[in-house]
């Protein structure tokens, strides 16, 4: 994060811009502004230095409702337009919302490069499984089967992992957090938009509307420590109401495995998002539910240079060794002659 | 013409020395064999000795097609001469093939009793075969109405680089520099431009440097001590105004256009743009200007191209792209965005022959109603089309100046013919070029909210730029109500809006120069060209006049809005023909816009005009 800090401590309600949110009454999207808000405060940025770029869909309008400068534009094309804001001013703090159809989608060419670039901005992508603005049809991200407007005798597509992209892709900082679980999702935004590089968020976000319940298993109380599991850097995985399942090794195969007896926490896979190589993030991306319990928080956070350091890089070394650019230079390049 | 007889050189044979008004040569052979690479440099030795200069490279979509086919073959036209010139040559004087494939095909362009230089080397049975040539040319007689020379290039080439050691393979790849030697002796030309540049090319392997150096001296010597010419050719050079000049090609001219303009606009140059032909040496040219604060930026796709820029916009960076007709199509939905954004930035579209993939390497005219028309929703574009290589320097700036004027994106419609082809061009004075004027507001000025849709005399809005405090807003895709630049889906609001963005459109044409005729005020009869055809129309204008015909012209840059005075133009004359590269673009956009029925005339062949096309129907019109 490069943009100048707030003299003034802003509040939450600070980001708040004069619109009308116009999200259906509980809808996932409402937390997520919320704890949004409250980690822009938290970072202690300017209003006028970030910027909020979104597509289309639901997740889109997400600009409208921010005090920032924002940019609500069309589908699937909010990665690109974020590199150029930020190639064209890079102390300004990015934001990408999108959502799985645009992002994974009609605009999964530039989610990949923009992440491959790792260009210094934060994308989050709310994971409904459904394409909810054009009322309910099945998303690249519905299981095989999902029975939607467009789908009813289920759906034939199988779903892409967003993380599994992500990764695929070299992001050098890839988390996933949920809606409702508002603690986890302020810790992971805000480390998000600390990390300088591409960050990449996946959130499980609920639509009441089209596909309520989505992701009960993920968040419910009863449910909830068997079916997900929270990664902590330096930490063996672990999970279950109590602690005692955790995840093993079996070859290249991840298992699941019941902690007393014979087996320790020393025999468990442990968690390690500095990892250079992306295997073990990619491992874990590849838990899913419900053979497996689907990991929250931090998979992957390494360092590598970004595209606007190196580009600006190039720019300063270029004015140093040829000299700053003069246009009659410009002109006169290579062989000229007169005419008297 | 004037003929004298002198003894030549080294050598004591008697070649007549013959002096010519302007030359016409194409070099032709495969795509690997370095024919670009000669006839450019020919260029830029006639272009310094001080002959008016126009040429024409033709080479193949295959990057290298398999040696000795006749879709392998690439050309480079060189027309050069003691006056104005404005297309490449409609036929061929003297003709350089390399193979017997590049000889089919380019045989039908050589005038009758022309000069043809070939490589007697290449043509064996097994290349007459890949060729598809049933008979051996050379020897079957269908070429006795040329004057002939043949020439056993690969021979000689490999004789005079025997002791560079190179391998027999890197000693071939010099006979393009042999021919070259052979050209430079018969025009009279000096070799020091091409020996420089050798040196700068191949500086960091000396043993290349050497032989292709070697391979041009033996071709010029070579020229000056056979017995085979009996003539050689005198251009002398041509009145240009006075002045520095250089030789451009339109791609050229269109980035250092941009280069300029971010210079008079104090503005860094964002360039996004996927490579494409014939657009892609705009993006070269500018990732070479990073002491210029340029930033380029290859995108993924077409489509991230333009909404990189239109970012790069929003942010504050004087913003451009370039492409071509199948990469303009990707882009529609940006540029609607951009107009409903209302942000400065120029979009270059390089047309080649379509549909789809088309002719990418070939030349055509025929995206004009998509630059106009294409795109869903009222979404009106402001389109501007240089003349000639040269005025696409003009013309660039001339895109900024209106987007920034006007906070809209325009549209620059060149060609391959003019991306590619090159003239000699004076540098500007740069105190006379425009001034790019920006400001950005930097404060409410008392106002409680920001208005981005808030618009001044010209219709054009505040560009406020991220990082102003203050100042933030949220723009986008959807309907913005007037002033607020709030999403509004009220239906009056967006008929106002839709009239407006039209409106400001037109607008334009109040800061645009009227046009101007070429011969009379008004007459029988005026050709109307637009983009690349200026060249051949202009020409055949010229010679017809000469020969007492009522015949004028005159020529479009600015397609949307059209010049305030074109209708009164079209107005004094009984008829108005239109020449274009597609099936009558122009010719019904004018009948939608004006009182006007003007006569049209197509050629979709891929390649430009002929000045004696255009004559010839000029003389059918007035007969």
């Amino acid at each position: 994060m490069s943009a100048d800090t707030a003299t003034v401590q802003l509040k939450a309600k600070d980001f708040a811009s004069d619109q009308d949110i116009r999200w259906c009454p509980g809808c996932g999207d409402y937390s997520i502004l919320s704890q949004t808000k409250k980690v822009l405060a938290n970072l202690g940025v300017k209003r006028e230095n970030t910027v909020f770029v979104s597509g289309i869909g639901c997740s889109s309008r997400f600009p409208y409702y921010v005090d920032s400068y924002g940019f609500h534009s069309i589908h699937g094309r909010a990665p690109a337009i974020a590199t150029g804001v930020k190639l064209a001013n890079p102390d300004l703090h990015v934001w990408v919302v999108t959502g799985d159809g645009d992002g994974l989608s009609i605009g999964g060419n530039h989610l990949l490069h923009a992440i491959r670039r790792n260009i210094d901005m934060t994308i989050l992508l709310f994971n409904n499984r459904i394409y909810g603005l054009t009322k309910g049809q099945y998303s690249p991200t519905s299981p095989l089967g999902k029975k939607t407007k467009s789908s009813p005798m289920g759906s034939v597509d199988f779903p892409l992992h967003p993380l599994s992209v992500a990764i695929g892709a070299e992001a050098t900082f890839v988390a996933r957090t949920v809606d409702i679980n508002i603690k986890h999702l302020t810790a992971t935004l805000q480390r998000a938009a600390e990390h300088k590089g591409i960050s990449f968020v996946e959130i499980y976000q609920n639509c009441p509307i089209f596909n309520d319940g989505a992701f009960d298993y993920a968040t419910g109380k009863d449910t909830k420590e068997d079916t997900t599991l929270m990664l902590e850097h330096g930490k063996p995985l672990v999970f279950g109401g109590e602690k005692k399942k955790g995840i093993r090794l079996q070859g290249m195969d991840p298992e699941i495995v019941e902690l007393g007896g014979e087996i320790t926490e020393d025999d468990l896979l442990f968690h390690d998002e500095k990892q250079a190589e992306p295997s073990l993030a990619y491992l874990l991306s590849r838990m899913h539910h419900p053979e497996f319990p689907e990991p929250l928080g931090v998979f992957r956070c390494v360092e590598r240079p970004t595209y606007e350091d190196m580009m600006m890089g190039q720019i300063s070394e270029a004015a140093k060794t040829k000299g700053p650019g003069k246009l009659e230079d410009l002109f006169d390049d290579g062989e000229t002659w007169v005419v008297e | 013409m004037v003929v004298s007889t002198q003894t030549a050189g080294a050598s004591n044979k008697h070649v007549k020395t013959v002096e010519r008004e302007e030359i016409a040569v194409r070099f032709a052979g495969d795509s690997g064999d370095g024919m670009q690479l000669a006839g450019t440099q020919l260029t830029n030795t006639s272009a310094i000795f001080g002959n008016d200069v126009s040429t024409f490279p033709d080479y193949p979509a295959e990057i290298r097609a398999p040696v000795g086919t006749v879709f392998g073959v690439s050309g480079f036209q060189l027309n050069f001469g003691a006056h104005k010139l404005r297309t490449a040559g409609d036929k061929v004087n003297a003709l350089i093939a390399m193979n017997p494939a590049a000889l089919k095909v380019n045989i039908m362009d050589l005038e009758v009793g022309g000069l043809l230089v070939v490589n007697e080397d290449a043509f064996t049975a097994a290349n007459l075969k890949k060729a598809k040539c049933e008979t051996n040319a050379l020897e079957d007689g269908s070429l006795d109405k040329f004057r002939v020379i043949k020439v056993p290039i690969d021979k000689l080439n490999a004789e005079a680089c025997k002791d560079t050691g190179l391998t027999g393979r890197a000693v071939g790849r010099c006979k393009n520099f042999f021919a070259l030697g052979i050209s430079y002796w018969l025009f009279g030309r000096p070799m020091d431009t091409t020996l420089r540049w050798i040196d700068k090319k191949f500086g960091s392997k000396p043993a290349v440097a050497d032989a292709n150096a070697k391979a041009l001296r033996a071709g010029y010597y070579f020229g000056e001590t056979t017995d085979l010419f009996t003539e050689k050719y005198v251009v002398a050079p041509a009145k240009l105004a006075p002045g520095r000049y250089r030789k451009v090609t339109g791609n050229e001219a269109v980035a250092m256009g941009m280069v300029a303009a971010s210079k008079l606009a104090n503005k860094s140059l964002f360039y996004g743009s996927y490579p494409i032909t014939p657009a892609s040496d705009i993006l070269h040219e500018l990732s070479r200007r990073k002491n210029f604060d340029v930033r380029t930026f290859q995108a993924e796709d077409e489509i991230a191209a333009m909404t990189s820029i239109i970012g790069a916009a929003f942010a504050g960076a004087l913003a451009a792209t370039g492409t071509s007709g199948p990469g303009l199509a990707l882009k529609s939905e940006g540029i609607g965005l951009a107009i409903i954004t209302e942000l400065p930035m120029v979009i270059v579209n390089v047309q080649r022959g379509g549909p789809s993939t088309g002719l990418p390497t070939k030349t055509e005219q025929a995206d004009l109603h998509q630059a106009v028309w294409g795109r869903n929703g009222e979404a009106p574009l402001c389109v501007l089309a240089p003349a000639t290589p040269g005025d696409c320097f003009a013309m660039t700036v001339e895109a900024f100046r209106i987007a920034l004027e006007y906070m809209t994106p325009v549209m620059l419609l060149t060609d391959g013919y003019l991306a590619n082809g090159a003239e000699p061009w004076m540098l500007p004075d740069i105190d006379k070029l425009p001034k790019l004027t920006v400001k950005h507001p930097t404060s409410l000025n008392g106002a409680e909210h920001f208005s981005p849709y808030k618009r001044n005399d010209k219709l054009a809005r505040e560009w406020a730029i991220p990082g102003t405090p203050d100042l933030q807003h949220r723009i986008g895709g959807l309907e913005k109500k007037d002033i607020t630049g709030e999403v509004c889906y009220e239906t009056d609001n967006h008929s106002h809006m839709i009239h407006v963005r039209r409106e400001k459109i037109d607008g334009i044409a109040n800061t645009i120069p009227p046009m101007k005729v070429f011969g009379s005020d008004s007459g029988e009869l005026l050709v109307l060209g637009w983009g690349s055809t200026y060249g051949p129309i202009t020409s055949a204008v010229e010679n017809c006049r000469a020969k007492g015909m009522d015949v004028s012209s005159t020529h479009l840059r600015y397609i949307d809005p059209l010049p305030k005075n074109l209708g009164e133009i079209l107005s004094k004359f009984k008829k108005v023909l239109i020449p274009e590269m597609n099936m009558g673009q122009l010719t019904s956009y004018l009948r939608a816009m004006l009182p006007c029925e003007p006569i049209s005339m197509t050629k979709v062949q891929g390649k430009p005009f002929l000045i004696s096309e255009v004559e010839a129907k000029i003389a059918e019109l007035l007969k």
